[in-house]
């Protein structure tokens, strides 16, 4: 395959000066000097024309045969080069011949009536868009299929020179980019730093002293693998990779909609973290939660897994139209599958044609059609007790269940314990292609089905859920195995090879490694989807072990380090920078799962608003043990969301979710400054230190090997116990006693309270670094 | 002009920019806030040149969103139906009704019979503008305001469309109003969050509000708006721990940048740099902050015109006059949102301590915008999310009644920012159940105040998984009669 786009912007990014030059002298007529690129020797349609087409021409040129001006198309070669409609002489197309390719001279003509886009669109093609197209043309204007729906072949590992880098398939792959531009991978990062990153990113937590010291004192060529395997192993490892996935699967504790009481879905939640745990292969953990209830002889834990289905907003709004919301809960579904699973925008097709992807509306409700079966109604109840904590279709967990069959389930009480799961009606429910996509509208009816531009569907497979992940799961399928994987890249490198991981169709970022993708989604499938060796591949490759050091050469070449010459610095996300302060402070209650929990929160958010009805009106907050569990396990009432969390932009849980934003704003200084959770980390963690028998510099020094994970430099520990020096010596025994008054773990006794507070200053001001929170 | 905010856009590469700028305070959080999302996704997106500059020359500046949330009842505050009373008990001819879909609280109604409203209108100023006697300060101020009677929208139900309203969608996860002028506009003032919320509740039936009306769906979070609450963290985690002074989080802070400049000088990453004027951006909002909060230097003149309630934190009459010094301190988008509207039954009861609730403040803040010059920079807006039926839901008597959701027309109004004062537009018919003339969807609604801004709707877009979004979803057209 060609070379991306991406890197083409990036080395011309270097060259613009002098051809800006070149332009200006050579003719008049190219009005864009400042962004005029150098066209390539050999136009590719997928990743030069196509991005220009799908984004300039398709809305009126493209697969919505109802917005189609002129009766042509663009995306597809035959309309493009049959003869005209209004003018059965011309042809849009004319393969080698720009002068009499209609499509070229509108897109060039000086007469706005005829330009095209017209001008009405708000859309402009720059002059380097026209060279390309000019030059496809001239070479033939060769249409290809879509990149992304075709199956990937496994491609054979590329030779590199520097061949002593690669420590896995990946590096050759990367390393052979990098070449091609002249970029040199960094060394290895600092033990240190790397145990960091490593622990972060298998178990969400930094590595303790132990692992630190016995990493450190480990010089054996084995001891990276070594962590590696043994960060596999713990259950934090399931915790860590259940969030991702509960992003994609909205999982939330409340129903979402306007009073937004309180569901019982943490068993699920429960069932993600204990299938990470024991290495569920990928297409068993998805075919369960699809289609669990349909199995052949379908077990209780099969069922609960369906509870990924179930998880979506559900009204509990009197007076709404039931039918209005069903056919919502049936779209989610819908939607969920199409960009979570398949990595497209099927959404887009809800109430006409797609306009860029060759799905039609009617593709869309086959797919539809697939969920529009279950036993479900609108509204079930409106807000109240314990009976409407799940909706119908549900399954009720015993403790009996739970010491016996569902041994993962973390129940802590006898009372009655109810999870909504799928499952359909004895009858089908006929199914309409949705006119507009509005509910009371139905049009022709549909069968099941899929869209074909991916593969269609296959006529063995029952048309049922547990057809579609058969069919998900065929491999021939373009498409499961590319989006996961880059799921799963996306975790450890802080963005996919394809960026926009929830579209891999016609205006999703073409791949940055397409070579890579492949031969990853097709090792994966290979080796029967297995998730843990797959991590481990990305883990260990050179690739993910460089350093985090950005040199100003690599900062200018390739400032969004797509060539991944270094290694990924992100801050982390929200629940692991609460995991971060407990774990590093030793307040970190390591319970796993079970019902959620209310830790600290600022008053009144709830109380505010509110309507007064439901048990989630009041934030009653939690006491001892679980106001220390992990960050996943704060409560989530979706319509108003744990407020630290979304400060560092953790989904709300609203809609399915592949990506989230890292932005950096004042309220994050807020939080990491003021939060009672990071101040009683400090001080819990400030008067376990002044027990022990050593000397100040030794303790600031121990505090910040706990918070950054590594030890501090000479000129860090300076400036340290220089502002630890100054505290103790200004502080005043009021102000200490205010100080240390905050959180409510119980206050160390016989630990002198100046003492204490200054301490306590310089731990938080350590919790405060910006590389505390980032992996680097 | 639209060359000229290329090349504008083309001298701010963002990265050269913020590495020229000198590490004094606030120049990157600035920085980033005057060129938002230029270089999202580290491509100078085209798109996002236009964003954080106006299309055109803007009437007004800012806007502050007086939200009442849970619908009041037209019929009751403006739109005047003096025919409905002779009807009284009366069924609502099938005609009238038409297909219209009612919400699963009325559905099954037996009958549907008509009710007039218990208070009296009388018509006020120049505009000769009815108004209710519930209202009396409003109708001092009909000719500084233009009263809409002729707003629609698709949504029958409180969260659907109150996220319509705010978001131009019924589903979430799009950018509320406030977010997108954050976007489309950029900062002007470098203290204080660009979109703020306040909240308060009446007595009346209340409906919940959502974090998601004020969310910046896919814009960065810097256009999220930030909520200012009542008590002593007036926003969230604001305040130092009890006994750190100024003095010492100043200290606090410069050992905290020495140290990470150590950690800059290692990596040589930009966003170390930019999370340490992210630090500083914070310790002046905590400044800015309560500053802006404090009443207490307020004249006693506008004490009296807000009325008394407007020393009470928390309610309808301080969030209004917290609006008008958040507004004047440069903060683009205000949004208030009242709940307590929400009148299915005892209407007449509740309404009365609803309108009694929100009169006074309401018309007070367009005074003193007026009086202060600053009403014609100012978009002020008032209105529900939906409307109310003219028949009764549940037991009519001749004192008592409730009306159920009603999406077919509701009146707003607006003042200042290049409205027309003193105009009623849009009218219904005889009943108050259609609408008569000049209808107004919710898109061209939010294509008018877009427009009052500089911004034309169709193109302030952003680009979400090939998609290019807008407030307006796919219409919208601006209500050019009531432009001045």
């Amino acid at each position: 395959m060609k070379s991306p786009i991406d890197m083409r912007r990036t080395l011309l990014f270097l060259t613009v000066p002098c051809l800006a030059l070149v332009f200006q002298c050579r003719t008049s007529d190219s009005s864009n000097q400042a962004k005029e690129e150098k066209v390539p020797e050999e136009i590719s349609y997928n990743f030069d024309i196509r991005p220009i087409l799908s984004d300039k021409c398709l809305v009126c040129h493209g697969p919505d045969a109802n917005k189609r001006e002129a009766g042509l198309r663009l995306d597809v070669a035959e309309s493009a080069f049959q003869a005209l409609k209004e003018n059965p002489k011309a042809h849009a197309l004319v393969a080698g011949k720009p002068e009499f390719s209609q499509a070229y001279l509108r897109i060039t003509s000086k007469d706005t009536a005829l330009l095209m886009p017209p001008p009405s669109s708000n859309l402009k093609l720059t002059q380097h868009e026209i060279n390309l197209i000019e030059k496809w043309i001239k070479q033939g204007a060769k249409y290809e299929k879509h990149w992304a729906f075709v199956a990937p072949k496994k491609p054979s590992v590329p030779k590199v020179e520097q061949e002593e880098w690669p420590k896995n398939e990946i590096d050759y792959f990367v390393l052979q980019k990098q070449e091609q531009k002249g970029l040199k991978p960094n060394e290895e990062a600092d033990k240190e730093r790397l145990l960091k990153r490593l622990s972060l990113d298998l178990n969400g937590l930094p590595p303790s002293l132990q692992m630190m010291d016995e990493f450190l004192a480990d010089n054996s060529p084995k001891a990276y693998e070594k962590m590696v395997d043994k960060l596999l192993k713990n259950t934090a490892y399931g915790e860590k990779m259940a969030i991702h996935w509960l992003d994609l699967a909205r999982y939330a504790d409340s129903h979402g909609y306007q009073d937004d009481g309180y569901r019982t879905q943490w068993p699920w939640r429960d069932w993600v973290i204990h299938a990470f745990n024991q290495n569920m292969h990928y297409n068993d953990f998805v075919t369960w939660q699809l289609a669990g209830d349909l199995m052949p002889n379908s077990t209780k834990e099969q069922l609960l897994a369906t509870g990924f289905n179930r998880n979506h907003k559900i009204t509990e709004e009197g007076g709404v139209i039931p039918e209005e919301y069903r056919i919502m809960y049936v779209t989610d579904r819908n939607d969920l599958f199409g960009k979570g699973l398949l990595g497209v925008t099927l959404e887009c097709a809800h109430c006409h044609d797609h306009k860029y992807d060759p799905f039609s509306q009617k593709e869309y409700y086959q797919m539809f059609a697939f969920f529009n079966n279950v036993k479900e109604v609108g509204i079930e109840s409106v807000i109240g007790g314990p009976e409407t904590y799940a909706k119908k279709p549900l399954m009720e967990i015993s403790n009996e269940d739970v010491k016996n069959i569902l041994t993962f389930v973390n129940k802590q009480d006898t009372s009655r314990l109810i999870v909504s799961v799928m499952g359909d009606l004895d009858t089908t429910r006929k199914t309409y292609i949705l006119k507009r996509g509005v509910y009371d509208a139905p049009g022709d009816e549909v069968e099941p089905g899929t869209p074909k531009s991916i593969l269609p569907f296959n006529n063995k497979y029952p048309k049922n859920r547990l057809g579609l992940s058969q069919w998900l799961f065929d491999k021939k399928n373009p498409l499961t195995a590319r989006v996961y994987v880059n799921i799963l890249w996306q975790e450890f490198f802080g963005k996919g090879i394809v960026k926009t991981s929830g579209d891999f169709g016609m205006q999703g970022e073409l791949p940055s490694h397409p070579a890579l993708l492949d031969w990853l989604a097709s090792d994966f499938m290979e080796h029967n989807w297995d998730v843990k060796r797959l991590v481990k591949q990305m883990v260990t490759s050179a690739t993910y072990r460089q350093s985090a050091v950005i040199t100003k050469e690599k900062l200018a070449m390739d400032p969004d380090n797509i060539l991944l010459a270094r290694g990924a610095r992100y801050r982390i996300n929200a629940e692991f920078i609460k995991d971060l302060v407990l774990s590093s402070s030793g307040l970190l209650n390591k319970t796993i799962g079970g019902p959620s929990v209310k830790p600290y929160q600022p008053a009144g958010l709830w109380e505010g608003a509110t309507s007064g009805r439901g048990l989630l009106s009041v934030y009653n907050q939690d006491h001892g043990a679980s106001l220390y569990r992990r960050g996943m396990y704060t409560l989530i009432k979706r319509t108003v969301p744990p407020p630290t969390m979304g400060i560092f932009d953790a989904s709300n849980r609203d809609l399915c979710e592949v990506k989230r934003l890292k932005t950096n704003t004042p309220l994050q200084a807020l939080v990491m400054m003021n939060d009672p959770t990071v101040l009683e980390a400090s001080r819990v963690l400030a008067a376990k230190l002044l027990q022990e028998k050593t000397d100040a510099k030794e303790k600031v020094a121990k505090a910040f090997r706990l918070i950054v994970c590594r030890k501090p430099s000479d000129k860090e520990l300076g400036v340290l116990t220089a502002y630890y020096d100054k505290q103790l010596k200004t502080m005043k025994p009021e102000t200490a006693q205010k100080m240390i008054a905050v959180g409510e773990y119980p206050l160390t006794k016989n630990v002198d309270k100046k003492t204490l507070a200054a301490l306590m200053r310089v731990v938080s001001t350590i919790y405060n670094l910006e590389e505390t929170i980032t992996k680097s | 002009m639209e060359k000229e905010i290329l090349e504008h856009g083309l001298n701010f590469n963002r990265r050269r920019f913020l590495s020229s700028m000198s590490l004094g305070i606030g120049g990157i959080a600035l920085g980033s806030l005057l060129m938002p999302d230029l270089f999202k996704n580290g491509e100078l997106d085209e798109e996002a040149l236009v964003a954080g500059m106006p299309h055109f020359a803007p009437k007004a500046k800012r806007v502050i969103y007086l939200f009442q949330n849970g619908a009041p009842s037209q019929q009751e505050l403006f739109d005047y139906k003096p025919k409905l009373r002779d009807l009284f008990g009366q069924e609502i001819p099938p005609s009238v009704r038409g297909t219209q879909r009612l919400t699963g609280m009325t559905a099954n109604q037996a009958s549907f019979p008509l009710v007039g409203s218990f208070v009296n209108f009388k018509q006020y100023g120049e505009s000769r503008a009815w108004v209710s006697d519930l209202l009396p300060y409003t109708s001092k101020i009909v000719d500084d305001i233009c009263i809409v009677k002729s707003m629609y929208t698709e949504a029958i139900n409180h969260d659907p469309a109150l996220t319509f309203l705010q978001t131009g969608s019924q589903q979430g996860n799009r950018p509320s109003m406030g977010a997108w002028l954050s976007y489309g506009l950029g900062n002007e003032n470098k203290n204080l969050p660009n979109f703020t919320v306040l909240l308060s509740r009446g007595v009346g039936n209340g409906q919940g509000v959502y974090s998601k009306l004020w969310s910046n769906g896919f814009l960065d979070s810097v256009h999220q708006g930030v909520q200012f609450s009542k008590g002593e963290d007036p926003v969230l985690y604001l305040r130092d721990p009890e006994g750190m002074d100024r003095k010492e989080r100043r200290d606090m802070l410069d050992n905290l940048s020495e140290l990470n400049e150590m950690s800059y000088q290692e990596f040589g990453d930009p966003e170390i740099t930019a999370k340490v004027k992210q630090y500083e951006m914070a310790y002046r909002m905590q400044t800015a902050v309560p500053e802006v909060m404090d009443l207490s230097k307020e004249s006693d003149d506008i004490i009296k015109l807000y009325g008394p309630d407007c020393l009470v934190p928390g309610t309808f009459a301080a969030n209004c006059l917290l609006a008008r010094k958040l507004s004047e301190n440069g903060v683009r988008f205000v949004q208030l949102y009242h709940q307590g509207w929400d009148q299915h039954g005892n209407l007449p009861f509740e309404i009365t301590k609803q309108a009694k609730d929100v009169d006074q403040a309401s018309a007070a803040l367009v005074t003193d915008l007026k009086q202060r010059g600053l009403l014609d920079e100012t978009l002020v807006i008032w209105g529900g999310e939906f409307g109310r039926t003219s028949y009764t839901q549940g037991k009519l008597t001749t004192d008592n009644y409730g009306r159920d959701h009603h999406p077919r027309c509701f009146t707003i109004w607006m003042a200042g920012g290049g409205i027309k004062p003193g105009i009623v537009y849009g009218e219904t018919d005889e009943l108050g159940y259609n609408i008569a003339s000049n209808p107004v969807h919710v898109h061209d609604f939010q294509a008018t105040i877009l427009h009052q801004l500089g911004l034309n709707h169709e193109k302030l877009v952003f680009k979400h998984l090939g998609r290019r979004y807008r407030l307006t979803d796919v219409s919208g057209k601006v209500v050019n009669d009531i432009i001045s």
